[in-house]
């Protein structure tokens, strides 16, 4: 499923350009933990977390993840928001928490 | 460790609590090597252990140098870095033990994985350090397999 179906589907807001919408997802991660998404996750990924500083970019982009979901309505700093840009990292948020939002995407991409 | 005549040799400067170019480094090797047509789970590999290493140097050294090289048979990797050091490298090196401060925490560093991620993902791995000096890395990936993760 790509970007553009998931963000119209669970309700997400860009936070980054639209740039890259039609990237397709082949699962996702939730965790707050740098060191844990980046030994777990996999290429083409959405992360789910609540981090929010410029550091969350550097660990999309190391492991090609497709796009970062912010959680609880948190806000990105300027710093990070222009890292992604540069960067050409999608950040979504949603005001949902971590659990409500990895359910939602599970049921989506796993079709049930 | 194997001494290899290199293809490619460059060094990179890393400072300490500099969060703002974290993972810089990680990324130009990554970006390197995906010009040289190794097998993408190669480059995975030196990806992630060079990002753990990294994020280590801006974490707990003052200042730290990594110098990347190419061979036709391997990549290696050496950091050197001048900070606190580690007292106790076995306990370091079990998944969960970390010494970072609750500001890291917070940031989602300090997992207690880093040391053994770099480990999982090298095919050789070499630490030493000296308590109040620094620590020295070196990391080795073959080329001519691709097993591990």
């Amino acid at each position: 499923m790509n970007l553009k179906k998931i963000k119209k589907e669970l309700d997400l807001k860009i936070l980054s350009s639209e740039e890259g919408l039609d990237k397709e997802v082949s699962g996702a991660y939730t965790s707050d933990l740098l060191s844990d998404v980046i030994a777990n996750s996999k290429k083409n990924f959405l992360w789910i977390t609540l981090q929010i500083h410029l550091n969350i970019v550097a660990v999309a982009q190391l492991k090609e993840l497709a796009g970062i979901i912010i959680v609880n309505s948190r806000e990105p700093d300027s710093d990070t928001l222009k890292k992604a840009e540069k960067e050409k990292c999608l950040l979504f948020s949603t005001e949902k928490t971590a659990f409500e939002i990895s359910g939602k995407l599970y049921q989506l991409l796993k079709g049930k | 460790m194997i001494e290899n005549e290199a293809v490619l040799a460059q060094q990179f400067e890393i400072q300490g609590r500099d969060f703002n170019h974290a993972g810089n480094i990680s990324t130009t090797i990554k970006e390197i090597l995906q010009e040289t047509g190794i097998p993408p789970s190669i480059i995975i590999r030196t990806a992630i252990a060079t990002y753990e290493a990294e994020m280590n140097v801006v974490m707990y050294a003052d200042k730290g140098t990594l110098y990347f090289s190419l061979a036709p048979d391997s990549i290696r990797i050496k950091i050197d870095d001048r900070g606190t050091g580690i007292k106790n490298i076995s306990l370091a090196m079990k998944e969960g033990y970390s010494t970072a401060t609750n500001e890291y925490r917070e940031m989602g560093f300090g997992a207690g994985m880093g040391l053994p991620n770099i480990k999982k993902n090298a095919d050789k791995f070499k630490i030493s350090s000296c308590p109040g000096k620094g620590t020295t890395l070196e990391i080795l990936f073959f080329l001519n397999n691709s097993e591990g993760q």
